[in-house]
């Protein structure tokens, strides 16, 4: 049963195409890998299903759950269990870790997440989300929160980034505990090695999904780079 | 203390936790209501005189040198009827090496024309520090006009820091004026957090002259105005010696009408001190609403929190 479906989605920026006829099914308590070069629009379509401002498609359908999601509110559709964790994760004075994990309806007490992504609980409970923790601890903290919330959709851009490499175990094993508890992923990553814990991946060049499949092919085709199909330019169908 | 005075206590609404420090035989404290003194103790090493003269108060303290006092001086300032004036005049001395924390409770909780003024001449010697804070309630009203004037002088490797903290309630009209000079190796922190709401009147100056070598200063304001309140933040920050280190840090959140201005002013005459400054004015950072959006907070109550941190 597919969980999210993104139908025929065309998205504009300043004039500039960004998506166009791109299709996408998500299903449910799958981890689907999203793969493709810098610029093609990744985080845009992550910004699209979240509903965040400005990122509003011109036209196309986006459906959780059979429900039309394109005019529904940000906080909305997090009620119906979307979360996104950002690429670039925003910091806060005065938001100390264990309130920013309780936001939520957190099924499990704050300690529980911060060890699961490798972090310990007696050591960043207290601290302050601020710019005095690093750019790794804070992409940790917030794959914390995604797992507190117990999202149906979790969506995660590029969780990699900033991260030592010694932690892919510690993504792997966010997402595991994601794929235990039910929960579907959209999994935005360059690494084919953390793209390879998806059960389907989708390869994005041009504004659209010109290919989805097993992890494994569409990692070996994004490695090339090349694009037989469009070769990275977006062909707008308007 | 007597009865009495916890009636006025209760009366300014200060909370249990706070009536009981008042109580507390290890505690100083020093309790002056409208123009009266109601109660003051002192403990070893520190002196205080506190007489009612001239319209006003008149608080002399002194820590003796090398006393360090393990539990803080409390105060409590206030008003309680609707109307009536308030002038503190304050000479604090602490001798070298001795360290003490203030806690000052600037409770007006019926405010409707009422007028504080508070004057301190802080000296703070060689090697002594002083920690303040000062907390405010001015009620729902806006009927106040608070002046908190301070002119502090730290010595060498001393070291003060302040925290004033008006974020629930009115403000009414509110005037800081801060004026610190700083010694060789010593530091200095001035913070203040305000929330201002309705016509309240929210203007600050505050002033460090970083005046002897490595000495280090950090002026931080955090605001927030809403509905049709005003707030001018000025934080001027002088480096006047050889490997002075200086930061003015503002940040003001606003909200529907609210005006709000931060003028940092920095001024170096000395090619080996540094003085930097940061500001930002604006309505709530959208990635931080963001953020919290997608934890499922309505934007309300995004817009809440983010500002409750920032007091915070």
């Amino acid at each position: 049963m597919n969980l999210l479906e993104l139908s025929d989605i065309r998205f504009t920026a300043s004039g500039r195409t960004i998506l166009t006829g791109l299709t996408l099914t998500i299903k449910a308590g799958e981890i689907h890998a999203l793969l493709g070069t810098n610029g093609t629009g990744k985080s845009t379509l992550a910004n699209i299903i979240m509903g965040c401002e400005g990122y509003y498609p011109e036209s196309g359908g986006i459906y959780f759950d059979a429900i039309l999601l394109n005019s529904m509110k940000m906080y909305e559709r997090a009620r119906l269990g979307i979360c996104l964790a950002w690429q670039e994760p925003a910091r806060f004075e005065g938001l100390r870790v264990h309130e920013y994990l309780t936001l939520g309806a957190a099924t499990e007490p704050p300690e529980v997440f911060l060890r699961l992504v490798g972090l310990n609980p007696s050591a960043y409970l207290d601290r302050m989300l601020d710019r005095f923790l690093s750019g790794g601890e804070r992409k940790r903290i917030e794959l914390a929160s995604v797992l507190a919330v117990r999202p149906r959709l979790a969506i995660l851009d590029e969780p990699d980034s900033g991260i030592d490499m010694l932690s892919t175990d510690d993504i792997i094993q966010v997402l595991d505990h994601l794929r235990s508890t039910g929960s579907a992923v959209l999994l935005i990553t360059h690494r084919e090695e953390i793209a390879a814990a998806a059960d389907r991946a989708s390869r994005l060049c041009g504004g659209r999904i010109i290919a989805t499949g097993n992890p494994r092919q569409i990692s070996s085709s994004f490695k090339t780079r090349k694009c037989i199909s469009c070769d990275g330019m977006v062909r707008d169908d308007k | 203390m007597t009865n009495k005075s916890h009636e006025l206590l209760n009366m300014l609404g200060l909370d249990k936790n706070n009536q009981a420090v008042f109580q507390d035989q290890k505690t100083a404290h020093l309790v002056v209501i409208g123009q009266r003194i109601i109660s003051s103790r002192t403990v070893p090493g520190l002196e205080v005189d506190a007489k009612e003269q001239g319209g006003g108060v008149l608080v002399r303290i002194r820590l003796s040198e090398g006393v360090c006092l393990a539990t803080p001086v409390h105060t409590c300032f206030g008003v309680v009827h609707n109307q009536e004036d308030q002038l503190i005049k304050i000479e604090v001395c602490l001798e070298r090496n001795s360290s003490a924390r203030f806690i000052a409770h600037c409770l007006f909780p019926k405010a409707e024309h009422v007028r504080h003024s508070m004057d301190a001449q802080i000296m703070i010697a060689e090697g002594a520090s002083m920690g303040y804070q000062e907390r405010h309630y001015h009620g729902p009203y806006g009927g106040i006009k608070v002046i908190p004037k301070a002119t502090v002088k730290i010595g060498q490797g001393g070291r003060y820091t302040s925290d004033f903290t008006l974020t629930d309630g009115r403000v009414g009209s509110l005037e800081i004026d801060y004026d610190v000079e700083a010694s060789d190796d010593s530091v200095v922190e001035l913070t203040t957090r305000v929330f201002g709401h309705g016509s309240d009147d929210i203007r600050i100056r505050e002033r460090i002259v970083l005046a002897g070598k490595n000495a280090r200063g950090l002026i931080k304001s955090r605001i927030a105005v809403e509905d049709d309140a005003l707030a001018e933040v000025t934080g001027i920050t002088e480096g006047n010696a050889a490997g002075v280190r200086g930061h003015v840090d503002c940040m003001e959140i606003i909200r529907d009408r609210a005006v709000a201005k931060a003028i940092p002013i920095i001024s170096v005459i000395h090619p080996q001190a540094k003085v930097t400054h940061e500001a930002a004015i604006g309505s709530v950072d959208k990635h931080q609403l963001e953020t919290l959006m997608a934890h499922g907070l309505t934007p309300e109550e995004a817009v809440d929190l983010i500002v409750k941190g920032m007091l915070e």
